[in-house]
């Protein structure tokens, strides 16, 4: 009913009832005064009340009339007021945002509640607003401690991994990655990315039983309290190498637990030992044939000269002892020859060196040089590819040391710094131009412990150099009037220089780390009843000759990325192109942008087949279309040895699952509408891209609709594909 | 009766002079080239004390010595062992299979001579 409806029923209302209780009461008066009267009385009082009757009715309707009009403003107060503040105050409780309640109209009473209650909207609004707050500084402060952690792992020299109860890596750094490659067998192909990658089984590279006799040990120090509870151990890899391991636990404290610290992942540092362990065994041979073989020819010697000492010695016996001692000491000088030639090849600097890259330490030396002397240095010729073995600190202050003394005691000007490759190592020259300074000079110079400022250190240059394995030296170039001192220093070996130069590669911070798997628990439950949103899925793509498998078109082309945690993790990814051991079609050409020539060289499926194997194992397939491509993976089955019996999620079927009206569900007219840029379309590995952000935009609406669990994926996109099949 | 010692080691230079010194003890003495050899010798000769070089060719003095310890008739044979291993494992070692005594080369003459005495010394 409309609210002037009701007013009017409300003033019709009264109206009635005024009328009503009236005509009740007059008829009460005349029954209570009639009744007693004797017949002749009630004539006489009708005569004497009949005349004023017609009065009397319109003092009635006027009553009446007051009634009516009284009753609007009556309505608006004390009826329609309350009954809207009920509403707005109903309102107000459920909503979030507090408002005045509109209480105007309503008595002085009701405004005072109204505001009572306002106020208090206000108090909870606030509330809720500094909780909302907290709670979201305390998360930006966890994100950024997160990524603070991340990024330091990230800059670390050493390999570190973390890993959950269950042996899955949720953290590791670029170290780690480049490390894990050379553990890789196949680090052509899948570039170790089989191996490292967040959710993955640390198992794969480590023995189980090892790892948990480590955890073993760890679990009973901490029990005992053991201040530093980390254990370590060797281990070979599959791949030959030798490993040092070092594991820490990584503890959290359960208040509810009595603050004991339980053990909820562990913090893996790995060290190669392999090339160290092999050039000590070398030397340990090398010291071991000295000692013997010296002992031995030591031992003659000493008994024969002891012998000679004998008076009683006849000439032709004297002569023969003789001939022993000079038989000895002569092949004691070989022997010691070969040693000296031997050892000088191994003989490497023990004191650790660093990687460097060879601008930055020309840039740095420069920076060196002119903040402690105010002198010019300006960078000469600098070969921009070179990587230096150095103690980058003591060899600044050697240069800085010189470079001083050149102005303290020849007033030089300006410098130069120059940085070449010769042969295996590097030549780095600081250049001056005018006076060459004395030999007498440079020996000094050479040999005085060095000092910077004021500060004498205990080494001198030559100290240095030897720490490096180096050589130095002063030259004059007569041509161009310049004279300058040059450093032999080592370089990176070449395997080294790689690993710098992939350490170098990924310079940004990528999705190395997920915290969130600290809480995924043993995967005891059966994969189809797993939530969708924790299990790891790898997406891939493939491009191919042609359409039909069986006619014999191939694969020439396989990319894939992974998702896991609901995350896709672009920097763990795999691309490769394959021979296909065939023509390519001409028509294709356009589509793939393959052409033959890229494919000369490339592994063939035979071989590719198996690192990608490798790559997603442990978790769910995931391709758009996927039937095609798992068409082409199956018939490899027999020749390249590896089955790909996991799961396997369609992200066309998923799609037309959620969105059976629409006319196409082809990757670009999906990514569309999911509002997925789409870079790299057509080769495999931008494909998976796309195919992996179509994917986890279906997650959520898939959750929409109930379907929660990978079985339940599994089962409705059946039907969808059953229900496409029939039209 | 004269004592009768086995010189057992490869290399002729000090094979010269430890013969020398046997001989001028006054022992009778038998040289080896090998372990194998000197094996035969000590079956054949037994001889009352055995200088046993530990790295020969063939059959190593540790071999040898064991091998003497394992047979009743021989088992009695003095051994010296003498080596060019310095290290005190390879004295353990070595005194672990029966050697009744060590020396490592390079050694003194005279106390080479002194232990043979002792050695015999002490069996008489």
């Amino acid at each position: 009913m409309s609210r002037a409806g009701r007013q009017l029923a409300v003033v019709g209302g009264a109206v009635a009832a005024t009328a009503l209780l009236v005509g009740l009461w007059i008829a009460l008066v005349a029954v209570l005064a009639w009744v007693p009267l004797p017949s002749e009385r009630r004539d006489a009082l009708f005569e004497l009340l009949g005349p004023g009757l017609p009065a009397a009715v319109v003092a009635l309707l006027v009553i009446l009339g007051l009634v009516a009009a009284a009753m609007p403003p009556i309505y608006r107060r004390w009826i329609a007021a309350p009954a809207r503040l009920l509403e707005q105050a109903r309102v107000l409780a459920a909503g979030d945002t507090p408002r005045e309640l509109d209480a105007q109209e309503a008595s002085a009473d009701l405004r005072g509640l109204a505001q009572v209650v306002s106020e208090l909207a206000r108090q909870r609004a606030q509330l809720r607003g500094d909780i909302a707050a907290q709670v979201e500084e305390a998360s930006r402060n966890v994100e950024q401690e997160r990524s603070r952690l991340a990024a330091l792992m990230s800059e670390l020299t050493q390999s570190v991994v973390v890993c959950n109860l269950d042996g899955r890596v949720l953290l590791y750094n670029n170290r780690a990655r480049v490390q894990f490659r050379s553990l890789s067998l196949t680090p052509a192909l899948a570039d170790g990315a089989e191996l490292i990658g967040l959710g993955r089984s640390i198992y794969t590279v480590f023995d189980r039983q090892l790892v948990a006799h480590a955890l073993e040990n760890i679990r009973q120090r901490l029990e005992r309290g053991v201040a530093n509870p980390s254990t370590q151990f060797v281990t070979t890899t599959r791949a030959g190498l030798l490993l040092r391991v070092q594991m820490a636990p990584v503890s959290s404290t359960n208040a509810e637990a009595g603050g004991e610290p339980t053990l909820s992942g562990f913090v893996l540092m790995l060290d190669n030992i392999t090339s160290d362990f092999e050039q000590e065994s070398a030397r340990d041979r090398l010291l071991h044939g000295l000692i013997e073989d010296s002992r031995s020819s030591l031992g003659n010697m000493q008994a024969a000269v002891e012998v000679l000492d004998d008076p009683e010695l006849d000439v032709s016996m004297r002569e023969r002892f003789q001939h022993v001692i000079h038989e000895e000491v002569h092949a004691m000088s070989g022997r010691i020859q070969t040693l000296a030639a031997q050892a000088a090849q191994q003989m490497k600097t023990r004191w650790p060196l660093e990687d460097m890259r060879g601008t930055d330490l020309v840039a740095a030396a420069q920076r060196r040089i002119e903040a402690a002397y105010g002198l010019r240095a300006e960078i000469g010729e600098v070969d921009e590819i070179l990587w230096m073995k150095v103690d980058s600190f003591s060899l600044l202050q050697a240069l800085a040391y010189l470079a001083g003394r050149l102005v303290e005691e020849y007033g030089i000007k300006i410098v130069w710094l120059r940085l070449r490759p010769a042969d295996s190592r590097a030549h780095l020259d600081l250049v001056w131009s005018g006076q060459a300074i004395s030999s007498e000079a440079m020996a000094s110079w050479e040999i005085d412990p060095i000092r910077v400022g004021s500060e004498v250190g205990s080494l001198s240059v030559r100290d240095i150099v030897q720490r490096h394995g180096g050589e130095f030296w002063f030259e004059r170039d007569r041509a161009r009037q310049q004279a300058f001192f040059r450093f032999l220093l080592p370089l990176t070996s070449a395997q080294e220089e790689l690993n710098a130069a992939a350490f170098a590669r990924h310079a940004g911070r990528p999705e190395y780390y997920d915290f969130d798997l600290f809480q995924v628990t043993g995967l005891s439950r059966e994969l189809d009843e797993r939530r969708l949103s924790e299990l790891s899925y790898t997406v891939f793509d493939t491009e191919t000759t042609g359409l039909d498998p069986s006619a014999g078109d191939e694969i020439i082309q396989l990319g894939a990325t992974r998702v896991v945690n609901g995350r896709l993790l672009k920097a763990e990814w795999f691309e490769q192109l394959v021979d296909p051991r065939r023509p390519i079609p001409e028509a294709s050409i356009p589509i793939h942008g393959i052409t033959p020539e890229m494919l000369i060289g490339k592994p063939t499926i035979d071989e590719v087949l198996p690192a990608f194997h490798a790559f997603a194992q442990d978790t769910v397939l995931v391709a758009h279309n996927a039937a095609f491509d798992m068409r082409f993976l199956q018939l490899k089955e027999q020749t390249s040895g590896v089955r790909f019996e996991q799961p396997v999620l369609d992200t066309l079927l998923l799609s037309a699952l959620m969105h059976p009206n629409q006319e196409s569900h082809q990757l670009e007219a999906i990514a569309e509408r999911f509002g997925v840029a789409i870079t790299g379309r057509h080769t495999a590995l931008g494909d998976a891209m796309v195919t992996a952000e179509i994917f986890l935009k279906l997650l959520p609406l898939l959750a929409e609709r109930g379907i929660h669990t990978l079985g339940q994926a599994r089962e409705a996109a059946q039907e969808t594909y059953y229900a496409r099949i029939k039209y | 009766m004269k004592n009768k010692v086995l010189i057992a080691d490869d290399e002729p230079n000090i094979l010269i002079s430890l013969e020398y010194l046997m001989k001028r003890e006054g022992y009778s003495v038998s040289v080896a080239r090998d372990g194998a050899e000197a094996l035969d010798a000590i079956r054949r000769e037994h001889p009352t004390l055995v200088l046993l070089d530990v790295m020969m060719p063939g059959k190593t003095g540790f071999e040898v010595c064991q091998e003497v310890r394992a047979d009743d008739e021989l088992k009695d044979t003095l051994i010296l062992m003498l080596t060019a291993k310095g290290r005190d494992t390879d004295v353990a070692k070595g005194v672990a299979l029966g050697a009744d005594d060590y020396i490592t080369k390079p050694f003194s003459t005279k106390e080479l001579v002194q232990k043979v005495r002792d050695l015999l010394a002490a069996k008489t």
